[in-house]
């Protein structure tokens, strides 16, 4: 319990004058309101505040609805916001930029092309040279163990190794920020953390800041520098959690107390602000 | 070992095939018995040797109206796909054109092309140029929606991450969405194909002196009932291969795609 309380007090907020010229994101003051088909306004976000450092590990938890992705998506510029301040690398955030790369629930790869061809889309589309790419592009696919799949189609490969090719291609142009938005949720667990390991793996080997979006607690605390818990109705964050566990990471960790002190801190988060 | 495997399936193809030709071959004898047996006249349903040798004695001018209906056919489809698609593109990018081109086209859909056809042929005359346009006029409509509908059917992910290379219109049209509407055109081909068949032979019908409908129609006049079935036999044969020349075009153009 004294531990739990211990890691209570070490959330405090960042100081935001020491971090605002370290800090790569800035959401200040965001509110993100919906006009519904009644006439009336949700409020999806309601006054999140979030500074993310340069090679920082962020997951955002919380149970459905409580806008996690909403806020992966205002930081890819993808929609704008009601009310705050987003900023990258302190200037605002207005559309999407090839600075930030997006990892999605599914793979979403273009059946037509072949492996290789999807990880290379994204220099295809920026207009850069494929053929200076290409080795990048093997690299990426050996290092998520897709040797020798290069001139497969993506119908001819599993769930998982799609979303090994989706990571790729996420990697493959070297944006500064990965989002990830729930990049394993459609995975079954064994995958699911087979694949959370190796991600670790390839942002320990490239560094990366990562902002994932979850609703597994324990996938949330496996992979984070900082757990962000949020909850719903409105949308709000109610935990900042730094997360002290060793580098590198593995899946026995999650039978550790300490894991499991972190866990529960999280999962209380998530808990009593939904009862009150 | 693996050559045996395959030797087996192909005799079990092979039996397939025979089981399917002999079920075709007792329904067809089948026919004749009961037409000779009862005396069927034959003006009412001619026996299929009467059928043979009747569709032997238009050998002279079958390849000319085979070949005009064909034309009328190819012709009509090839309309229709250039006619449709850029209208499909319209309809996609424009909202404006949304607007305007979508309740004229419904309204137009909804009428009978066959009534219509007459119609055309007072705008533009006998002749094969109008047996184009009314088969392209049956076979438009399908390619029209489905290609619109393939345009748009790309996830809001796949564009989001488009708009995040910065690439403009035109590539994420040229390299996202054409090929994703691929599948969609194709199988609104099929369906046009078949459409432009019967176009081409309601074309025939109404007004013509070339073609299989005119071929029929003058059988039908002489009370040729053996030489009307031939025709129809042709007829169909010349349906089918249309459809499989664009299922062929659909597995060289988009071998991802596996439709079930």
């Amino acid at each position: 319990m004294s531990r739990v309380a211990m890691m209570k007090r070490a959330q405090t907020p960042v100081v935001p004058d020491a971090a605002a010229s370290k800090s790569l994101i800035s959401l200040q003051g965001v509110t993100k309101d919906y006009l519904v088909r009644s006439g009336g306004t949700v409020t999806a976000l309601s006054d999140v505040n979030l500074d993310i450092r340069e090679n920082e590990f962020v997951t955002l938890v919380g149970p459905s609805g409580c806008g996690k992705s909403t806020v992966l998506k205002i930081i890819g510029g993808i929609i704008p916001i009601s009310r705050g301040r987003v900023l990258f690398q302190d200037r605002p955030v207005e559309k999407p930029s090839r600075e930030i790369g997006m990892v999605f629930q599914r793979p979403i790869l273009l059946p037509w092309r072949s492996v290789l061809d999807n990880v290379l889309f994204p220099i295809e589309m920026l207009g850069w040279p494929v053929e200076a790419h290409r080795e990048q592009a093997q690299r990426l696919l050996r290092l998520v163990g897709l040797e020798g799949f290069e001139r497969a189609l993506p119908q001819e490969l599993s769930g998982g190794m799609q979303q090994r090719v989706s990571i790729c291609r996420a990697l493959v142009y070297d944006p500064k920020l990965m989002l990830m938005d729930e990049p394993f949720g459609a995975l079954d667990a064994m995958t699911r953390e087979e694949l959370s390991i190796e991600l670790l793996r390839i942002w320990n080997e490239r560094k990366k800041t990562v902002v994932f979006v979850t609703h597994s607690i324990m996938e949330a605390v496996l992979l984070a520098d900082r757990v962000v818990v949020m909850t719903a109705r409105p949308g709000r964050i109610v935990l900042d959690l730094p997360i002290g566990l060793p580098r590198p990471r593995t899946i026995d960790m999650e039978f550790t107390p300490e894991f499991k002190a972190y866990a529960d801190v999280v999962r209380d988060a998530i808990y009593s602000s939904k009862k009150g | 070992m693996t050559a045996v495997v395959a030797r087996n399936i192909g005799v079990a193809k092979a039996v397939e095939y025979g089981q399917a030709i002999a079920a075709a071959a007792i329904g067809i004898g089948a026919w004749e018995l009961i037409c000779r047996w009862l005396d069927v006249p034959v003006w009412l349903l001619p026996a299929p040797s009467r059928i043979w040798t009747a569709t032997l004695e238009l050998v002279p001018v079958l390849p000319m109206h085979t070949l005009a209906t064909l034309w009328a056919i190819v012709g009509g489809f090839l309309l229709a796909i250039a006619a449709a698609v850029p209208i499909a593109v319209a309809v996609v990018y424009s909202p404006l054109a949304r607007r305007v081109l979508y309740p004229p086209l419904l309204m137009l859909q909804s009428v009978p092309k066959v009534a219509v056809a007459p119609l055309l042929l007072i705008w533009l005359g006998y002749g094969m140029h109008s047996n184009i346009v009314i088969a392209a006029s049956i076979a438009f409509f399908p390619i029209v929606i489905n290609t619109a509908t393939g345009l748009e059917a790309v996830e809001a992910e796949l564009l989001d991450l488009t708009r995040s290379f910065g690439s403009g219109p035109f590539k994420v049209f040229w390299k996202v969405r054409l090929p994703s509407a691929m599948p969609f055109f194709f199988s609104s081909l099929k369906v046009a194909i078949t459409f432009a068949v019967i176009g081409a032979v309601v074309a025939e019908f109404i007004g013509g002196d070339k073609g299989l409908g005119y071929l029929i129609l003058s059988s039908s006049g002489a009370m040729n009932t053996a030489a009307m079935f031939g025709v129809l036999v042709i007829m169909s044969v010349v349906g089918i291969a249309c459809f499989y020349a664009v299922v062929a075009a659909e597995r060289v153009l988009c071998p991802w795609y596996m439709p079930t």
